[in-house]
């Protein structure tokens, strides 16, 4: 008996050298992480903080809420907001739709291969094509003496900025953000639509499912997570844009992000805290909607392993 | 089922009209400089100018910067959490999810604020540091696509057997992540990196805010005093973005395309 407990004891005491020598290593556990939360925390985090703080304070340093209210009180500046969450929702919900429409198309609607590679490809591009040159194109498309708009106007008579098209509408900005809308909706959702495992549908088709009920029953509920998330991502992402509508218009666009870079370049609000109060905004509006993304992405991964 | 085919037909063409309407309309556009001809005097002019060629450079030197600076943050902090830390994982991918969250105005404004001249840390006080903090912040923003790039291409080799390997081979830390991991992950880095050029090389509210002379104000200037140079500009943007994003491609190729053990 004691023997065994004797040999029990040694066994136990085994571990022992490694367990010493983690606690040994113990700085350099972190050291492979140091440098990235040091980083996140000088060039991210703190930056961020300085002008969530000082979003409720006075300029001396005291403790306010007037900062914020004057984001709702000021109309230029709650109108602002409202034309970028405008802008940004419907270009969400439009590029979303016609994404889905197009990765649907591609995945499933029985295409010859090279469109669904030449349609990733592009995607995958154009995703990435957004700023000055994507305005650039769009002047040489629609601007004023534009190709699209001048062949519009010497052949088939139709003058469209006699109609009122400009791109300094919402609607017009809304037409230009699509264009790296779309492309971000196609990358993101194909990989979901090829996630549909094929033995659902035939599942389905075995136990008496019609075309519209698997549709219905199946393919909606497993993608809607996914899809409800990438229209989160892509209002974020186009309520930061600021390049693109910048290069139409200047200063004198009435979108947050553009307030915002005024107010930086010559503190046309003459009150640094204004400032604070407007990026604070923004946070929160982009922050809420990836609270989202981040929810319906875990619940989408669960069905697309 | 016939239906649906040509319902798919439909949504294809439209959607590649309008894609390819604008791009083909600005190609056109950028040709017709010298009246009534086609030429290719608008990329002559924007190719020979002084300002477009130091911009340029400016912005590729600060990309490449950029890359290396990403690669040492991400490279070491996603293989420690593979390998001792994997419980750190949701807090990193938490952070590097963040960029996406913060507006690059709002991460850069807070750096103006933060690291002005007379801040205990003034960056901004001297050329070389405003570069630094551009290069930085070009950092911060490619974030979340380095650190998933490498994190998949981590995720294809197995992390613990090489690490031991090494270390049996008496390998210190530098020795194994710097030729025995990086290599392996090349591909996966190289893809992150051509990822992060794309997105840095054009780029305009850090660098008009910072006050550099990058290619992003470059081209805000010449879209707002030219005719024909930006509709150039534009097609020599894309033709960037879609060499960076064929190289991806074809770097993926070559990737490992399994793990022999999953960590």
């Amino acid at each position: 008996m004691t023997d065994l407990s004797l040999s029990n004891q040694t066994l136990a005491t085994r571990p022992a050298p490694p367990k010493e020598a983690t606690a040994f290593r113990l700085p350099t556990q972190w050291i492979g992480v140091a440098p990235f939360f040091i980083f996140a925390l000088m060039f991210l985090i703190l930056p961020t903080l300085y002008l969530v703080v000082g979003a409720f304070q006075r300029g001396d340093g005291s403790f306010t809420l007037d900062n914020i209210l004057q984001l709702v009180s000021d109309p230029s500046i709650s109108s602002s907001y409202w034309v970028s969450i405008k802008i940004s929702f419907w270009s969400a919900i439009i590029g979303a739709f016609a994404g889905l429409a197009i990765a649907i198309a591609i995945v499933r609607g029985g295409l010859p291969s090279w469109t669904r590679s030449a349609t990733l490809t592009f995607s995958g591009v154009a995703s990435n094509f957004a700023g000055l040159p994507l305005a650039f194109a769009f002047l040489a498309t629609l601007g004023r003496v534009g190709i699209v708009t001048t062949l519009l106007r010497d052949v088939l008579n139709i003058n469209i900025y006699a109609m009122g098209f400009n791109f300094l509408t919402t609607s017009g900005l809304i037409a230009v953000y699509l264009f790296f809308q779309i492309p971000l909706m196609v990358v993101i959702i194909v990989p979901a639509i090829d996630g549909l495992k094929k033995e659902w549908g035939e599942a389905a088709a075995t136990l008496g499912a019609t075309q519209s009920q698997y549709w219905r029953m199946v393919v909606i509920p497993v993608i809607w997570p996914s899809f409800l998330g990438t229209v989160i991502l892509l209002f974020a992402n186009a309520f930061g844009a600021i390049a693109t509508a910048y290069a139409f218009a200047g200063p004198a666009l009435n979108i947050v992000p553009i307030k915002l870079y005024s107010q930086i370049n010559g503190d046309v609000l003459h009150n640094p805290q204004l400032g604070y109060a407007i990026a604070f905004g923004m946070i929160v509006i982009t922050g809420l909607a990836n609270v989202f993304y981040i929810w319906f992405r875990t619940r989408s991964e669960r069905w697309l392993k | 089922m016939k239906s649906g085919k040509f319902w798919a037909w439909v949504v294809f063409i439209v959607g590649a009209a309008y894609f390819f309407i604008p791009l083909m309309a600005t190609v056109e556009f950028s040709l017709r400089m010298r009246r009534g001809v086609h030429s290719f005097d608008a990329y002559q002019i924007v190719l020979g100018d002084a300002r477009f060629q130091s911009t340029f450079l400016y912005s590729v030197i600060a990309a490449v910067f950029t890359i290396v600076l990403g690669v040492l943050i991400v490279v070491p902090a996603a293989y420690w959490i593979r390998l001792r830390l994997p419980q750190l994982r949701p807090i990193v991918e938490f952070i590097t999810l963040l960029p996406l969250v913060i507006p690059a105005i709002v991460i850069v404004f807070g750096y103006i604020r933060m690291y002005g001249s007379n801040s205990p840390l003034p960056f901004l006080g001297s050329n070389m540091g405003a570069n630094a903090l551009l290069v930085i912040g070009y950092a911060t923003l490619s974030l979340p696509y380095m650190y998933r790039a490498v994190d998949t291409g981590l995720r294809t080799i197995d992390v613990r057997t090489l690490t031991e390997a090494a270390q049996i081979l008496g390998a210190g830390w530098g020795t194994i992540i710097g030729r025995v991991i990086l290599p392996n992950v090349l591909i996966a880095v190289l893809s992150g990196a051509f990822l992060t050029f794309a997105i840095v090389i054009g780029e305009f509210t850090m660098a008009s805010l910072l006050n550099r002379p990058a290619f992003g104000p470059y081209l805000q200037n010449i879209g707002a005093n030219r005719a024909y140079e930006p509709a150039a500009l534009a097609i020599i943007a894309f033709a960037i973005t879609w060499g960076c994003m064929s190289l991806i491609q074809i770097l993926s190729r070559f990737a490992p395309k399994s793990a022999n053990r999953p960590n």
